[in-house]
């Protein structure tokens, strides 16, 4: 029963804020509870998901369900009438499709409901609480987890409305805050500062030597940021090189080339394995005089370094190390911490508005607006009548009213009872929906 | 006329601001609304300018005060034009407030009356001074170009100032620019020289005469034409070039206050 704990460690029966709101729940992991180990053991498959989703739509105490699993994260959000016993079936479900001792997960997992979970919920979307503040991938990933929970009708109203609420948030955040601008990554770093040196990237060549994930990134971001780039690749092994310049229509050139490529390459990429400087100030001092002083970079991704630092010192070229791009980014990262105070405040205003839409969903409330619709309309068509019927006495004129008063509280006797108990396995909630809806009760 | 030269003060001084702002701020209408007030200010300067030739009949470039004041318009007139043609928003931060201290210089120097002579009533002579003052417009905006140039790289280079290179245009718009400028300048610089020449003719009956402002100017032309030389040639450029245009710049404000300063020689009259 007290398997899982809240935020503040107390057991999670405790602690509910309200009554009805509390009836939405978000239980998971992410990149500050739970290491990476026990992350990757704990995410979903796309198979997987949907195994899980029908199961949860089994399960009476689950009323709606949707599962997110990212690298960084894997949650279940969910509408239930019964917390605990919804907890217990999720996580029971998990501890066994996934082999983990519910004591080894326990202290990884938490548990918020009712406006902390929509508060949680908006920040995932919003990218608040990703590991790299502003990274775009993961509203891209909710509205995928969401597609597939709504495909399986595992969501309803109620998370169709949150969802929803969390996309325009976090759109509202990216347009109206700096949280997305300024690179990040190392691969966009080195294309900001490639812009700073040169007017403009087109037709400009690259050289790119050696291989590895990061390079071929950084050689992509550069490629996606202009109209026309000439792409050389040198490798150790030609046949790789051939490979990867093939997939990015460049050239492959042997290694023993590179001092005269250097005559005429702008952007030049290195990431070999090699103990050694590959490219040293003696080879690119007289490249510099044959291709008139234009601008060189050297982006150095290798650990050791593939590029003397000493070139630096040449007029017109320029050396970043993995080091000095960090920096470059490390930067960047502060700015954005500083645009996510603006982008809380708008997720708060988010938090606000979805609640006061969902306890609009009460029953009391809904039966009082249905009631001052129709005694406004017989108040209005009362006076009107009364006015053409001079001759009524005050008397008359009471006798009215009171008829009027007694045909709103006949004609609403059955709807309110049916939606104070729509019967069972029924979901209140949609029939108070469809009802404000129906009697345009939200202007 | 000194309150028409108190609001072009007023002008030039709030589009200086908006382009400090906007050097901080990095916000579209801060330069939108600092050029908008420069270009203002320009229009009133054109009238004062145009007002005075018609009082006095002649162009008034005859006394200290009367330059400044045209060096200020031909200032704001080329950023102005280069400005409409170019993404260079950055360089009113120095434009600005150049012009802005120019004006200022201007309205500080009493303007002295000069007996006015035939001399004065060439239109060799109006072609000489307006070119010449292009000219220096243009290559004080080479310089600033080139002072722009050498931050930004410092910034490149060092990896350390972060708030600079966010900021500024690339390394290699900044070199195109300078260069841009450098020509324009040079060439109107030689034609301006050449129309001096010309009006020197007329006026003394000989091309030269070895005065410290000939000879300083021909020490500034051949400056700038070295540097067109190295670049041309041996594809000078970066930061060897953008030194090149603040020294040029330097022998130019030399050749322009220095002289009449500390040395003699027959331009004397018109910077008393």
């Amino acid at each position: 029963m007290t398997l899982l704990q809240n935020d503040n460690g107390d057991p999670m029966i405790l602690a509910e804020p309200g009554p009805d709101l509390s009836d939405i729940v978000v239980l998971g992991v992410n990149h500050k509870t739970a290491a990476v180990e026990l992350r990757e053991k704990l995410a979903f498959s796309a198979e997987e998901t949907e195994a899980a989703l029908k199961l949860f739509q089994k399960a009476p105490s689950i009323r709606e369900a949707m599962i997110l699993s990212t690298c960084n994260r894997v949650e279940v959000l969910l509408v239930t009438k019964n917390k605990s016993l919804a907890i217990d079936t999720i996580s029971s479900f998990i501890t066994e499709k996934k082999a983990i001792a519910p004591a080894h997960l326990k202290p990884c997992v938490y548990v918020h409901s009712g406006s902390q979970a929509i508060l949680h919920v908006f920040r995932v979307a919003a990218s608040l609480d990703s590991m790299m503040i502003g990274e775009p991938q993961i509203l891209g990933q909710l509205k995928e987890a969401f597609k597939t929970a709504v495909t399986l009708k595992s969501t309803g109203l109620i998370l169709n409305r949150l969802l929803h609420k969390a996309f325009s948030t976090a759109k509202r955040v990216r347009t109206e805050t700096g949280i997305g601008g300024h690179a990040v990554s190392i691969s966009y770093a080195a294309v900001e500062l490639a812009k700073k040196i040169f007017d403009t990237l087109d037709g400009k060549t690259i050289l790119l030597i050696g291989a590895g994930e990061m390079a071929e990134l950084a050689v992509e971001h550069l490629i996606r940021s202009t109209a026309s780039m000439n792409l050389l690749v040198a490798n150790r092994t030609f046949s790789v090189g051939v490979a990867l310049a093939g997939r990015f229509r460049g050239r492959a050139i042997h290694l023993e080339e590179i001092p005269e490529t250097l005559k005429t390459a702008d952007i030049i990429i290195s990431s070999t394995g090699s103990p050694a400087y590959v490219i040293s100030k003696d080879q690119v001092k007289p490249a510099m005089r044959s291709r008139k002083h234009r601008p060189l970079f050297f982006i150095d991704i290798a650990v050791p370094r593939d590029i003397d630092p000493d070139i630096n010192r040449i007029p017109n070229a320029y050396v970043y190390d993995i080091d000095d791009l960090q920096g470059v980014i490390r930067e960047n990262i502060e700015n954005r911490n500083a645009e996510s105070i603006k982008a809380e405040r708008i997720v708060e205003e988010s938090v606000i508005k979805f609640t006061e839409w969902y306890q609009s969903l009460d029953v009391v409330p809904t039966i009082i607006d249905l009631r001052e619709k129709l005694g406004a309309i017989l108040t209005a068509e009362l006076a009107k009548t009364f006015q053409a019927l001079p001759l009524l006495t005050e008397t008359d004129r009471q006798a009215f009213e009171r008829m009027a008063e007694s045909v709103i509280k006949k004609a609403l006797h059955d709807p309110a009872r049916f939606l104070k108990n729509p019967g069972a396995h029924r979901n209140k909630a949609v029939y108070l929906d469809f009802t404000r809806k129906l009697f345009h009760l939200d202007p | 006329m000194s309150s028409l030269l108190f609001v072009i003060i007023l002008l030039y001084l709030l589009s200086a601001a908006g382009y400090i702002i906007f050097l901080f701020a990095q916000k579209e209408v801060c330069h939108r609304v600092a050029y908008g007030l420069m270009t203002a200010g320009f229009v009133v300067h054109t009238a004062l300018i145009g007002f005075e030739f018609y009082r006095l009949g002649y162009f008034p470039a005859q006394n200290l005060h009367q330059t400044l004041v045209v060096a200020g318009w031909a200032l704001t007139g080329v950023f102005l034009l280069i400005k409409y043609r170019y993404r260079l928003n950055i360089l009113g931060a120095y434009a600005a407030p150049l012009a802005t201290i120019v004006i200022i210089a201007a309205f500080c120097v009493p303007s002295v009356a000069v007996a006015p002579t035939p001399m004065f009533k060439s239109l060799w002579l109006v072609l000489h001074i307006v070119i010449i003052f292009i000219a220096e417009a243009s290559l004080a905006l080479a310089c600033g170009a080139g002072l722009i140039y050498l931050v930004q790289e410092n910034a490149i280079k060092t990896k350390s100032s972060r708030f600079f290179l966010k900021r500024l245009p690339s390394l290699e718009f900044l070199d195109r620019t300078g260069y841009l400028f450098i020509v324009t300048g040079f060439t109107s610089l030689t034609i301006g020289l050449i129309t001096g020449f010309i009006y020197a003719q007329l006026v003394w009956g000989k091309f030269w005469s070895w005065d410290n402002k000939e000879i300083w100017s021909m020490i500034t032309w051949l400056i700038y034409a070295a540097l067109l030389h190295g670049r041309l040639v041996s594809g000078w450029r970066g930061r060897r070039a953008a030194i090149m245009a603040v020294i040029g710049f330097a022998a130019l404000l030399f050749t322009f206050f220095g002289v009449n300063f500390l040395l003699e020689g027959h331009h004397d009259a018109f910077t008393k």
